[in-house]
């Protein structure tokens, strides 16, 4: 199967793999520790600080890398959850349907009325700050988004005669929803996935800008900008590499995400 | 007349496919197809789905569907359109020549009245002013009996029903006086008892105004009534063409042959023995409460017979279906099952009495799961209802893989792998892998092609013979009723107006419905339309 690999996918899978890689062996790679203060603040970049360094005289690329491994780290497990949480959820809610349904939708609709961000600042201020909550905190916000999307294609899905078709045979709700509803419901979340991965990264860095999410000294690439982002009036570039590491994720995932959903939308197995 | 209306010559149209995981390569869709047709004549091209009638019907227009490349010489009046530009085309289409699509309803616009979209292309024309336009649109719905000519214009594409859509849209082909009408498969949607008063309006209009037709369709009957000459089709060659006369009383290939006699399966009616399997008693039901559905409704099928249940779209009897297999538990009335009375609803039906009744669906395509293999999907109902597992599952889906005429080598394929016949076959397999006493057939032949349908009947006629199988057979096809049926039961409008073996409900006297059903049925015989107008009993209601 990895012959017919597109170019596109290509690049995606390579850079993935590289942010995957640096995320993983970060101790192994980065060229100084985390918060080992190495030089004088905000140096330009040259041989000895490739990117530079920060407010503090800390290298740069070390904590990029550093930060990259925290950053993927909690933005791919509150994803998953969200994922597992809300597809299942809006499965449920399309093949029960009736009174469930309407619980479960209008209790998403309450929660997706109140802004994420202000939610989500609220319950981790009165919440431990560690990563555990952080990834629950975040799951759960994103969930209400998946669950939508899960219910709306699983509904449609539900009324097809083959769902049908094993109700009159006599299946149980667990296989409707994993062995009839979830393997056509597969494009439309997979393409979610690669987007709601990039939401995550950047709800993630928003919290830690607002001094909320990942706390210091551990490094993160939203923490990253707001310790550098007093070096922007001095025309100090440090604030933007994070950014530009977020779209050159966001780039690569979502290639790679484009390219599974052409295999998954392929009705003759990947073979035909 | 020197030059003919049209003259196609050698026409070829290609197409390249992408094949995922293949290089691009070209297929020919239609080759070496020639044919003229002089003004005021009427052609029927004849074909099974993909025989390239419909592709031919658009090339008239110069027109190929998503990436078709055509080739060859198409002239109409005189000139070649396949070398025309862009601008003369346009004046050449809805002028000259015009369209009538299978699909009415999803042709106009709902948005606008009927009336707009019937001038729209006179008026693009200049043909004439609007008031002429519209003088002459009312003097067709009149032609072709639609009720309340001057004012149905006024209505919404959704007021007004299938037929009379149809007819409205042979109106609008008809507005802007072309010399070329293609009629692409006008009646296949309709019930056979709208069809047959489409087929008279439009025969009346050709007739009226002298425009010759190209009249595409799957069905020989229909062709035959109001065409003078047929060209039958197949993979996109041209098989035989000749007068309507010489194709339907001597044809001359096999194929035109094997066309000419599908439907030709006999069955022997066969007394009831035994206990009932099924009897539904007095039901009535209805939609959430409101509009009632079905009104009293009593039948019985005994064990190795065939009750066949016919009636038009929204007599009620795809809801009887739903009735008996619990998915709308009936008002009234009960419903027993081998003798033991079953629970209404389906949550209360155990598994035992779930798998004693499976169903076959119309639309075999949406009935299997596309994310399931061949095997997955008959194999599924040996598991959940007989616990069979591994190497004992396979066995026995290869055993019904071979009992429905495919054998092994499907076995893991998906079902966008298989073509129409083969995935109602694979759907008979998985009802048939829960060995049940009583199988519903949904319309199950009704999607296919002709001959293939016939090939679906045989092998549900032969498993019935093997297994004794019950089955309860709704369909609006009274020929199919006629080749496979033990029992017949008439639906119209949620009351069973005829009931009893088939040789009873087949044989007069009739009542005014079953006479008009029966009646409406499409003969293979020249002259056969206008002598079922001249002698039923009653108008076709509201159509």
């Amino acid at each position: 199967m990895f012959r017919r690999i597109p170019i596109s996918a290509m690049i995606g899978l390579v850079l993935t793999g590289a942010f995957a890689f640096t995320a993983i062996f970060a101790p192994w790679i980065s060229p100084y520790g985390m918060a080992e203060i190495v030089g004088d603040v905000w140096e330009p970049s040259s041989s000895q600080f490739w990117l530079g360094t920060d407010n503090l005289g800390r290298d740069l690329l070390s904590r990029m890398i550093y930060g990259a491994r925290v950053t993927i780290f909690i933005a791919a497990a509150a994803t998953a959850f969200s994922f597992t949480f809300g597809s299942i959820l809006g499965f449920t809610a399309a093949v029960l349907g009736h009174r469930a349904d309407q619980i479960m939708s209008r209790s998403v609709d309450l929660l997706m009325s109140i802004p994420t961000l202000i939610f989500a600042l609220v319950v981790l201020s009165v919440l431990p700050a560690n990563m555990l909550t952080l990834i629950l905190v975040m799951g759960v916000l994103d969930s209400t988004r998946v669950y939508r999307l899960s219910r709306a294609v699983a509904v449609d899905i539900n009324v097809m005669d083959y769902v049908e078709a094993a109700r009159l045979r006599g299946e149980g709700t667990r296989w409707i929803i994993f062995r009839e509803i979830l393997p056509n419901a597969l494009s439309p979340l997979v393409a979610e996935l690669g987007l709601r991965f990039i939401f995550a990264v950047l709800f993630l860095s928003s919290l830690s800008f607002l001094g909320l999410g990942v706390q210091p000294p551990e490094a993160d690439w939203g923490g990253i900008v707001k310790e550098n982002k007093d070096g922007i009036i001095f025309g100090i570039p440090a604030a933007l590499i994070p950014a530009f590491a977020i779209s050159a994720l966001a780039i690569s995932v979502n290639l790679v995400a484009d390219w599974i959903l052409n295999r998954t939308s392929d009705l003759k197995g990947g073979r035909g | 007349m020197a030059n003919p209306l049209v003259e196609i010559k050698n026409l070829k149209i290609e197409a390249t496919v992408y094949p995922p995981g293949e290089k691009p390569h070209d297929i020919v869709i239609v080759e070496n197809v020639s044919l003229t047709l002089e003004r005021g004549q009427v052609m029927g091209l004849i074909g099974e789905s993909g025989a390239g009638k419909s592709t031919i019907g658009l090339a008239a227009l110069a027109y190929g569907r998503g990436g078709i490349r055509l080739s060859g010489e198409i002239f109409v009046n005189g000139r070649d359109i396949l070398k025309a530009s862009a601008k003369s085309l346009r004046k050449l289409r809805g002028k000259e020549v015009t369209y009538v699509s299978q699909s009415a309803a999803a042709s106009f616009n709902p948005a606008r009245r009927l009336m707009e979209q019937v001038i729209e292309t006179t008026l693009l024309h200049k043909l004439s002013n609007k008031r002429d336009a519209e003088a002459r649109a009312v003097e067709l719905f009149a032609a072709l009996g639609l009720p309340d000519p001057e004012n149905i214009g006024r209505r919404f594409p959704h007021q007004v029903s299938g037929g009379q859509l149809q007819r409205v849209m042979t109106a609008m082909a008809l507005c802007p006086k072309p010399d070329l009408i293609i009629f692409d498969e006008p009646t296949t949607a309709l019930d056979v008892t709208t069809q047959i008063d489409v087929l008279a309006a439009i025969k009346n209009a050709i007739k009226e105004t002298g425009v010759a037709a190209l009249y595409i369709t799957h069905d020989l009957a229909v062709v035959a009534q109001v065409t003078d000459e047929i060209m039958v089709l197949r993979n996109g060659k041209m098989v035989e063409h000749g007068p309507v006369k010489q194709i339907i009383e001597a044809p001359i290939e096999a194929y035109t042959k094997e066309l000419v006699s599908a439907h030709s399966i006999e069955h022997e009616e066969k007394p009831p023995r035994d206990n009932p399997v099924l009897v539904v008693k007095n039901i009535s039901a209805s939609y959430g409460g409101g509009v009632q559905v079905l009104s009293d409704i009593s039948v019985e099928l005994h064990p190795g017979q065939t009750l066949a249940v016919v009636g038009e779209s929204g007599s009620g009897k795809s809801t009887l279906a739903r009735v008996i297999t619990g998915l709308l538990p009936p008002s009234q009335g009960s419903i027993s099952f081998d003798g033991k009375e079953l629970p209404k609803a389906l949550k209360q039906r155990s598994l035992e009495e779930l798998r004693e009744l499976q169903m076959i669906y119309q639309m075999a395509d949406v009935a299997m799961n596309p994310r399931q293999t061949v095997g997955t999907i008959i194999g599924r109902p040996l598991q959940l209802y007989f616990g069979i597992r591994g190497a004992e599952k396979r066995r026995m889906v290869i055993e019904l893989l071979d009992q429905i005429e495919m054998g092994e080598k499907f076995i893991d394929r998906y079902p966008a792998e298989l073509s129409g016949g083969q995935k109602q076959r694979v759907c008979i397999a998985r009802s048939l892998a829960a060995k049940p006493k009583l199988i519903i057939c949904d319309e199950v032949t009704s999607a296919l092609d002709p001959l293939v349908a016939d090939g679906i009947l045989r092998l549900l006629l032969d498993l019935q013979k093997e297994q004794q199988v019950a089955y309860l057979f709704i369909t609006h096809d009274l020929a199919t009723v006629r080749s496979i049926a033990d029992s017949i039961a008439v639906m119209y409008q949620g009351k069973l107006v005829r009931y009893g073996p088939k040789s009873e409900v087949l044989s007069p006297p009739f009542d005014d419905y079953t006479d008009l059903l029966l009646s409406s049925v499409p003969e293979m015989r020249i002259g056969w339309l206008e002598s079922v107008l001249k002698s039923r009993k009653m108008e076709s209601a509201g159509n």
